[in-house]
C-alpha cells in the first residue's frame, strides 16, 4: 500500500514542511528587520529610543532622523528589493525552465540599469511637464522598461518551438549584457559632472540612496510584481512538464509567459532602478528554496520573497558594519557569497548539464 | 465521438499530413499505426490541439480549435513519448499535477490511487529525475489518469491520448499499461494510441488507422485491417499475418532467409 504519514500526508508531499518553512522564514525577517534599524554609523541605539517611547518620554530629532528617515526607508528598500530579486529569480528559472537562469546572470539586469542610466542622463532633456509628470519615478519606470525589453530579446533569442537552449540562454544574455553596457558607456561618456555622481553613486550596487522619495517611487512596481507573481505558480509549475504538456493541462501558456516577463521586468527594473547591481540573490536563494523544500512554485514564490527580503537586510548589515563608520556597496556582499554559490551549483550539475 | 476530415497539416514548407479522415469512438481504443516518419505523431497532435491544420477536427461536434485549453484539459489528457522534467519533482508531486480540478465533488487527492493503478505505489517520495525511462513513462501516465479521472458535467467523454505509450517498457509493463489503456475505454472513455507493437495492437485495440507517407491508407478493425499485402505495402518490407484459432490475428516479420 502506498504509504501515509500519520496525519494523512502522502510521502513525497513536502506541502507540509513548505508551510512550516515559510514561517521559520517570517521569523528570520523579523529578524533582520530588527538588525537593520539597530545598527548603524551613527551610534544611534534602537532598544534605548524604543524604551524612551515606551517610557512616554521624547526622542531627540536626531535620533528620529537617523531612524524614521534614514534607516527606515532603507530597511524598507532592502526588504523589496531583496524580494523581488529572488522572486524574479524563481520565476525566469520557471519560464525558462532552468535553474541557472539569474536576473544578472543574462542580462535582464544590465538592461534596467541601461533604462535608468537613460533616465539620469536624458531625463533632463525631457520637457519639464513630461518630466514632471514622472519625477522621482521616472528612473524605476526606464529602468522596467530597459529589463522588459531585455527578457522579450532573451526569451526570443533562446527558446525555439517551447525548448529552451542553456548555451543559448547564458550566451545571449552575455552578448545583451554587452551591447547594453556599450549603449550605457555611451550616455556615462555623454553626461556631465552631476550625472557621473549620480551614476556612480548608484552603480556601485547599494543601499545608502535609499530615501523615502526613491523608495515610494520604486515600491509601486516591485509591491505589483510581487503580488502578481503566487497567481503564476500553478502554470510554472505546469510549465516544468513542457510547454505542450502545460497547454494539455489547460494552462493559457502565452498568457503565462507574458505575465512571467511582466513580473520579472518590473522587479528586476524597480530593484535595479533603487539599488543598483545587486547580483546573485536571484538565484542562491531559490536554489537553496529547492533544496529545502522542492521546486512546488506555490511554496517556492512566496519563501523566495521572505528568504531574499531577509538575506539582503542581514548582507547590508554586514556591509554596513564591516568596514564602519564606512561602508561596502552591499553588490560586494552578495557577489562575495554569491559566486562561488554560483560555481558550487555549476559543478555539481557539471555531469547533466545539457548544453 | 472524435472526428477529423481532411486534415492537412504542414510544417515548414512539408506536407507532413495530407487529407487524412480519421474516426475514434468513446469506449473504443483507437490505435494509430505505421511506419517512421509516417505522421502518426502529427495527427496525434492535430486532434490533441496542438497544432494548426487545415479540414475539420470535431470532438463532440464542437470544432477542436475553437475550445480554449481550460475547458479542454477535464476532457482529454496526452501523454507524450518522452517527459523530462526541468526541476526536481518527487514522483508524488508530479502525479498532483494532472490533478486539476479542486473543489466540492473532487476527491481529496487521487495520486495513491493512481500510482497504485500503475504498479508505482513505493515510489511516491522518490525523485522523478532519477528514475528509469519506463519509470517515469508510468508516472507520467499516472498524472495523465488523474488529469481524467473525475467525469466531465454533462456527461461528456473523456480521452486519453498516448503517444506510444509502451515503447520504453518491458513486456509485463507493456501489458500492464495496455490494459489500463484498454479499462479506460471499456468504462467509455475514448482511447487513441500510437503503436508499434502490431501484436499489441492486435491484442487490444478495436479500430486501426494504418498511416503512411503522409496519408491514412485504411482505418478498420484489427482483423480487417491486419492483412499480408496492406502492412507489406505500407512498411515496405514483407509480412505475413496468421490468425492461431480462436484467438486474432498476429504479425511476425517475413524474412527472406525464413522463406
Amino acid at each position: 500500500m502506498v504509504a501515509i504519514h500519520p496525519e494523512g500526508h502522502l510521502v513525497g508531499d513536502r506541502r507540509g514542511l513548505a508551510r512550516r518553512t515559510s514561517w521559520v522564514l517570517a521569523a528570520l525577517l523579523l529578524v533582520a528587520a530588527y538588525a537593520s534599524l539597530a545598527v548603524g554609523a551613527s551610534g544611534v541605539s534602537l532598544p534605548a529610543a524604543l524604551a524612551d517611547l515606551l517610557a512616554g518620554s521624547e526622542i531627540d530629532a536626531r535620533t528620529r532622523i537617523i531612524l524614521l528617515d534614514i534607516r527606515l526607508p532603507r530597511l524598507l528598500t532592502g526588504m523589496m528589493v531583496g524580494a523581488s530579486l529572488a522572486v524574479a529569480g524563481a520565476v525566469l528559472q520557471g519560464l525558462f525552465r532552468n535553474p541557472l537562469a539569474d536576473p544578472g546572470l543574462v542580462g535582464v539586469s544590465a538592461g534596467a540599469g541601461l533604462g535608468a542610466i537613460s533616465a539620469i542622463v536624458l531625463g533632463g532633456l525631457l520637457p519639464a511637464g513630461l518630466a514632471g509628470l514622472f519625477g522621482p519615478a521616472l528612473v524605476p519606470v526606464l529602468a522596467f522598461a530597459g529589463s522588459w525589453l531585455s527578457v522579450s530579446l532573451l526569451y526570443v533569442i533562446a527558446t525555439r518551438g517551447g525548448h529552451t537552449s542553456v548555451a543559448t540562454m547564458l550566451l545571449g544574455g552575455i552578448a545583451l549584457a554587452a551591447m547594453t553596457a556599450a549603449f550605457s558607456g555611451l550616455l556615462i561618456y555623454m553626461a556631465d559632472d552631476q550625472q557621473l555622481r549620480d551614476l556612480t553613486f548608484w552603480s556601485l550596487g547599494s543601499l545608502a540612496g535609499a530615501s523615502w522619495s526613491k523608495t515610494l517611487a520604486a515600491a509601486p512596481l516591485m509591491l505589483a510584481a510581487l503580488l502578481a507573481a503566487p497567481a503564476l505558480s500553478r502554470g510554472l509549475n505546469a510549465l516544468a512538464l513542457g510547454e505542450a504538456a502545460a497547454h494539455h493541462l489547460g494552462i493559457p501558456v502565452q498568457r503565462l509567459k507574458t505575465g512571467a516577463i511582466v513580473v520579472v521586468a518590473a522587479a528586476v527594473g524597480a530593484a535595479t532602478a533603487i539599488s543598483g547591481g545587486i547580483g546573485f540573490v536571484g538565484i542562491v536563494v531559490p536554489h537553496l528554496l529547492r533544496l529545502a523544500t522542492g521546486p512546488d512554485h506555490r511554496a517556492l514564490l512566496v519563501n523566495s520573497g521572505l528568504l531574499g527580503a531577509s538575506l539582503l537586510l542581514l548582507a547590508d548589515v554586514v556591509s554596513r558594519s564591516i568596514v564602519a563608520p564606512s561602508e561596502l556597496p552591499i553588490g560586494i556582499v552578495t557577489a562575495v557569497i554569491g559566486g562561488p554559490f554560483f560555481l558550487w551549483i555549476l559543478l555539481r550539475r557539471r555531469g547533466s548539464l545539457e548544453i | 465521438m472524435l472526428d477529423a476530415t481532411d486534415v492537412t497539416v504542414t510544417l515548414g514548407r512539408r506536407r507532413v499530413l495530407d487529407g487524412v479522415n480519421f474516426q475514434a469512438a468513446p469506449g473504443e481504443l483507437t490505435a494509430i499505426v505505421g511506419p517512421n516518419g509516417s505522421g502518426k505523431t502529427t495527427l496525434l497532435r492535430a486532434v490533441t490541439g496542438d497544432l494548426g491544420y487545415r479540414g475539420r477536427i470535431t470532438l463532440a461536434g464542437e470544432e477542436l480549435s475553437g475550445i480554449p485549453a481550460w475547458r479542454l484539459a477535464p476532457r482529454r489528457a496526452v501523454l507524450a513519448q518522452f517527459t523530462p522534467l526541468a526541476f526536481p519533482f518527487t514522483v508524488a508531486e508530479v502525479v498532483r499535477l494532472g490533478q486539476i480540478r479542486k473543489g466540492p465533488g473532487s476527491a481529496a487527492d487521487l495520486t495513491p490511487r493512481a500510482l497504485a493503478r500503475v504498479g508505482l505505489c513505493g515510489y511516491a517520495s522518490r525523485p522523478y529525475q532519477e528514475l528509469s525511462g519506463g519509470e517515469q513513462q508510468r508516472v507520467q501516465l499516472a498524472r495523465v489518469l488523474c488529469q481524467v479521472w473525475e467525469p466531465v458535467e454533462g456527461s461528456e467523454a473523456r480521452w486519453l491520448f498516448l503517444d506510444e505509450p509502451v515503447s520504453s517498457l518491458d513486456i509485463a509493463h507493456q501489458l500492464q499499461v495496455m490494459q489500463i489503456a484498454r479499462d479506460f475505454a471499456d468504462v467509455g472513455g475514448g482511447v487513441v494510441a500510437i503503436m508499434h507493437d502490431l501484436n499489441l495492437t492486435a491484442m487490444f485495440a478495436d479500430s486501426v488507422a494504418l498511416l503512411a507517407e503522409g496519408r491514412l491508407l485504411e482505418q478498420a478493425s484489427p482483423e480487417v485491417l491486419l492483412r499480408d499485402d496492406l502492412l507489406s505495402r505500407a512498411y515496405g518490407c514483407s509480412l505475413r499475418v496468421s490468425t492461431p484459432p480462436p484467438s486474432g490475428p498476429y504479425v511476425l516479420p517475413h524474412a527472406a532467409r525464413l522463406g
